[in-house]
Parts: structure tokens; sequence; C-alpha cells
């Protein structure tokens, strides 16, 4: 099956007379599925908006091609691809109601009157925003606005949907509520998704698969898991979730395992390959995949220098002897009550495996 | 309780003030002039008459019997004519030029807009006179012309109703693009991005997001063009030769040269009846109607 979009690669420069050129996008590749729910994560300026863009045809690229369902529709207008956006600020326009809203783009397609009204009834009802259509959008509140420009972009049945960090500007509430509910929606019409956002939970919770993007270039691209457990890089590791940085050597090596020695008392074992004894390498570990202990001889032994409740859990800042230190996060007990307090000393548990070897 | 209200009565006197003395009064007084009769000498004599209102439509035969003379009617409306060609030319220049500079970056933005304002650091009468130079026979542009070997008076404006538009259009483009700048400069253009997303070309977009949002300046544009250029006098009294009346340069007339001080005054009347008029023609139809609907 062919993708339903696929960037080939694809280059964007802005040229500001006076600056040096950017490089928005550096021969960036992707392709994102039939009926997948893709996202496109990043810090700000890594490029992911201006690919939005690019498939929207707000903006040409400069190199590349993109595709929809195999056709290049890379220096097509927006009005001649059949892909709709939900902006970041919606963008609806307040001189309409919220029907007209909804109609406008059937309306441009020149669709009959009665399946206008069909589909604007269907796209609202999707929205459960039914009984709003004679409203002006100024009439309505942050999320209703939201609902309203889902409806929009959807009722002329878009083979692609772009979503902008649609709900940034939502509360937190509201945001972990249209999480599920845009989950819902995507299931419910089987269009594929491409969805924006520089929140990391949002995109785990939500997609089939997540680009991370830094810097114009596409780091990593998987499924929630994969980019969560199996960071390809620094990058990655740092940007999804918390990581330990350790660096260390590879002391050990036996059938697609390594020993990693990262403090005098501290070896971590991993199960990455492909590194030789005496190799300098990175380690990214994640502070929940710390345990802490009693200080037995064995473990690699530290002290407590920092304790922060954060209610469901608490993080200590352990000092491994021998100078590391490390961020662990630990469950709280039933009782509530923290395990460990600030100067007690502590032996520090990782399990083979829980550590990931960093490329680069 | 007393002292508030004296207080704030105080407070707006100035604003009373002024209307009375700068707005009111002198309209009252004009209202008073047309309904008495003309001293040959100039002035007016403290007499009832409304013959000046009469005046307008009809001539006295010489055995006082009352004949319908529509020249005054003509001059109404041509006035009104070149206004409003007047007002849609503006329009149509102005519109690209505010869209324009409403899309500028902001710095650039603010330049544009001062350069739109110099002309007024000119006075109306001498750029006026400087369009006598450039549309006249043996001109700036006919002798061009005719140093590429054009005949002469081939390009003779002067003394036309299009020398009369030109110089209504110049005189009077700034007070279109202005409040067309400023609606279009508030303007959300993501909406045109938007509307580009749901299938609407460059014309659509234009018609259907641009135009309304910019309709209150629109609006504002339209009347401040056509109000003034209705009774404005300089450009046909200079660039019409005084030939083509029109109700600015025959209320000026009246006054001036005619000597008939209340007919002068009752056209003054009768052009601001007629444009409160359409003022309120405009906001009776306009009323709940709020702005334009996405066409159902």
């Amino acid at each position: 099956m062919k993708p339903a979009v696929e960037a080939k690669s694809v280059s964007k420069i802005y040229e500001t007379a006076g600056h040096a050129p950017v490089k928005a996008l550096d021969n960036v590749s992707l392709a994102i599925a039939e009926n997948e729910f893709f996202t496109l994560l990043g810090p700000s300026g890594c490029g992911k908006t201006t690919l939005l863009r690019l498939i929207a045809g707000f903006e040409f690229p400069n190199g590349g091609h993109i595709l929809l369902q195999g056709q290049d529709i890379a220096h097509l207008p927006p009005d001649k691809r059949p892909v709709n956006t939900v902006f970041q600020h919606y963008a609806l326009f307040p001189h309409m109601t919220v029907a007209q809203n909804v109609a406008f783009g059937l309306r441009m397609l020149k669709r009959p009157q009665a399946e206008i009204g069909d589909s604007v009834r269907q796209a609202l009802a999707l929205v459960k925003m039914e009984a709003y259509g004679a409203r002006r959008p100024s009439q309505l509140s942050g999320g209703q606005q939201q609902r309203v420009a889902f409806a929009r972009a959807i009722a002329p049945h878009p083979k692609v949907l772009l979503l902008d960090e649609p709900l940034s500007a939502l509360d937190l509430k509201l945001r972990q509520a249209m999480r599920l509910e845009l989950k819902r929606l995507q299931r419910e019409t089987g269009i594929t998704f491409i969805f924006v956002t520089h929140d990391q939970e949002e995109a785990l919770t939500m997609s089939d698969r997540i680009a991370v993007m830094s810097a114009g270039h596409v780091q990593q691209v998987g499924e929630p898991l994969a980019i969560y457990e199996s960071p390809v890089n620094r990058f990655v590791a740092d940007f999804i979730g918390d990581s330990n940085f350790l660096d260390g050597a590879v002391v050990k090596t036996a059938k697609g395992g390594a020993l990693i020695k990262v403090a005098p008392n501290f070896l971590i074992e991993t199960s990455a390959a492909g590194a030789a004894k005496g190799d300098k390498v990175s380690l990214a570990l994640r502070p929940e995949k710390i345990t802490l202990a009693q200080p037995v001889k064995g473990l690699p032994r530290g002290v407590v220098r920092e304790a922060v409740y954060i209610g469901n859990s608490t993080t200590y800042m352990v000092e491994i002897d021998g100078g590391i230190g490390v961020t662990v996060r630990e469950s709280n007990s039933l009782s509530g009550q923290s395990h460990f307090a600030v100067g007690d000393r502590v032996g520090v548990v990782v399990e083979a495996g829980a550590a990931r070897l960093l490329a680069g | 309780m007393q002292r508030t209200q004296i207080s704030a009565w105080l407070g707006v006197a100035p604003a009373w003030f002024v209307i009375g003395i700068f707005g009111v009064l002198p309209m009252l007084i004009m209202l008073g002039i047309s309904f008495m009769v003309a001293d040959p000498y100039g002035g007016v004599e403290p007499a009832y008459s409304h013959e000046a209102y009469i005046q307008f439509l009809f001539e006295r035969d010489l055995d006082d019997s009352l004949i319908f003379n529509p020249i005054y009617l003509n001059i109404v409306l041509r006035s009104v004519g070149l206004a409003a060609i007047t007002t849609a030319l503006c329009l149509i220049v102005g519109l690209p030029v505010a869209y324009f500079i409403a899309r500028q970056p902001e710095s650039r933005r603010d330049v544009l807009i001062l350069l739109i304002t110099i002309p007024f650091w000119t006075n109306l009468l001498i750029r006026t006179y400087a369009w006598i130079l450039i549309l006249t026979r043996n001109g700036v542009v006919d002798a061009r012309l005719q140093s590429v070997g054009f005949e002469a008076g081939t390009f003779d404006l002067l003394y036309t109703n299009t020398a009369v538009l030109i110089g209504l259009v110049y005189s009077y483009l700034p007070f279109m693009v202005l409040p067309l700048y400023a609606s279009l400069e508030k303007m959300d253009f993501r909406l045109a991005e938007a509307a580009s997303d749901l299938y609407a070309n460059r014309w659509r977009v234009a018609w259907e997001v641009i135009l309304p949002l910019a309709k209150p300046g629109i609006v504002a544009g339209c009347l401040l063009v056509f109000v003034p250029s209705i009774g404005a006098f300089i450009a046909p009294d200079l660039l019409g030769g005084g030939k083509r009346m029109m109700l600015g340069s025959l209320i000026y007339f009246q006054f001036a040269t005619a000597r008939n001080w209340p007919f002068g005054a009752a056209v003054s009347i009768l052009l601001m009846a007629f444009v409160m008029l359409a003022l309120l023609v405009y906001a009776r139809v306009n009323k709940g109607q709020g702005l334009p609907a996405g066409g159902h």
C-alpha cells in the first residue's frame, strides 16, 4: 500500500535580508501510512511546523518532493490539496456562524446544498456541537472553538488532516480530555492525522508513531514505546522523558550484551551490541528504572543529596561514591511516605538492560 | 450628589462648547441666511423669504409664474455622479494599496503610511495647480508625447470631466487608504490561510474573508471620500474650468461672485440634507444585519 503522505529529501531554507539563511528542514524523508495517527514532535524551531506547512501548501520546499498517495503535491497551492488543517489558534472566521464556518470548505468545493447541510450536521455531531450551529465563534469557549475548528477541517473529508498544536491553547484538564477525544475522532473518521506538538506526553498518549525532530532533521521515527524505551541518541533520550546520561567505558562484551563501567564501583549491563571492549560510550538511563536499596556490600553506594516529593513519586538526587550523580524516581508507598531522606546512605540497583547505549 | 452632577456637567462642558460654537452655530446661521433676502451689494437683508429654495428648482417668468428649471438639479446629479465615481475609483485603487501596506513588515508599514500622508503637507490648491500643468495641452505629459512624435494636444484633458475626476481621486485617495489600512492592519491574515486551506482560491479568499472583515474600513473610507468630494470645489473649478460646475463650486460662486447668499446657503443646506439622508439610508439598510453572512 502506498503511504498516505511521503516526504522525500525535503529541504526548506528561509532567507532573510541581512541574516544567514536558516535551514528549517534539511533533507527530511518520512513516510506516513494510511489511517495513521502520526506525530511530529520536537522543540520550537525544530522544523515540525514548517514540514506541516509544506504539506498543507502554505509554503513550498526548496528541494525534494511531497507525495500524497503517490502524487507529487509539493507545488500545488493549498486550495488544490485534499488536505485540511486544524490551526493552533483555530482561525475560525469571525464573521460567520459556526455552521457557516463548518460549511465553508464544502461550499468552496461547490457541493450541492443538501449535501453541505448533511455534512455540516454530521461534522458538528461528531464533535458534539450540534446545538451551537447558529452561534458566532466569539460566543464560544476555547474548547468549543477547538471543536468547531476540528469539525470545519473534517467536514470536506480530507485525505489527510494536519493538526498544528491544536491543544496548546487549552488548559490542562481540557487538554487531557481532548487527547482522548482526538484519538476517538481519528478512529471514527479513519482519516490520516499528522499532529504537530512539542508536548511529549501528548505525543506518547495519542500517536501510532512519532517522528522526533530537532534542528531540521528527523532524529527518530517509531512507536511511542520504542521512542521512549529505545531512544537512538542523546537528543531523543533527553527530549522524551527524563534521562540520566552516563559516560563510561566497555569493560566486557558477551553475545549481544556489554558491561559498562561508569564509576569505580558502578557497572551497568546493557543489551546493546556493536560495542568493543575499551570503547568510550554514553548511556541513557531513565530515573524510574533505578531503584534504591539499603547500602549493602556489592551494590554501588551513594548518598541522597536531595529528595523532591511530587505526589505519586519522589525524585532523589543521589551522589554515587566516586563522583557521579544520578536522578532516581521511585513511586511512593501505600502510606504516601518517601522511602529515603536527604543524607541517607543508599545502594543503587540497575537491572540489566535498563540502560540504553546511545549512538554518537 | 448635586456637586458630582455639576462637576460631571463641567467636565463635558468644553466638548459641548466646541460642538456648539464650531458645529451647531454655523449651521444655524446658514439655515437662517437661507431664509432671508439677498442684498445685491452682498450680505443679506433681515427679511423672511423662502425664495432661495424655490429658485433651486424653478425660474420666475416675467409674469411671475414658476417655470421648472433643471439646471441646478443637473449640477446635483453631476456632483453625485462624479462623487460616486470618485469613491469607486478610490476604493479600487486604495484597496490593493492598503492591502499591500498591511502585509509589509511593521517597520516598513509606518514609512509607507507616512508617504501616503505626505501630500497633506502641501496646500491642496497648489497640488491642484500642479495637475493643470500635467493635464493641459503642451503640458508635462503632452510635451513628452510630442517629443516622441505625437501631435500636439494628443493628451489634453484639462477642463474635462476626466480631469475633474483625476483631481478628485488624487485629492481624496488618502482618505480611502487610511481607514482601509486601519481595518486591514488589524486583520488576522491566518484567516486567509485557513480559507485557502479550505479550498478557496485567491479570489474567493478576498471575497469571502478579506472583504467582509475589511467592511468597516471600506464603509468609513467611502464616506470620507464621497462626502467631501460631493462638495468639492477646487478640483472642479481649476481642472473643470468652472464649466462643469459641481455643488461645491455652485455654493462658492453664489457667495463670492453672484452675491446671492440666501441661495448659496440654501444649496448648502440641501447638500447637507442629502448627505445625511444617504447616511440614514445606509444605517437603516445595515441595521441588525451585522456582517454579511457567508453566502446562504
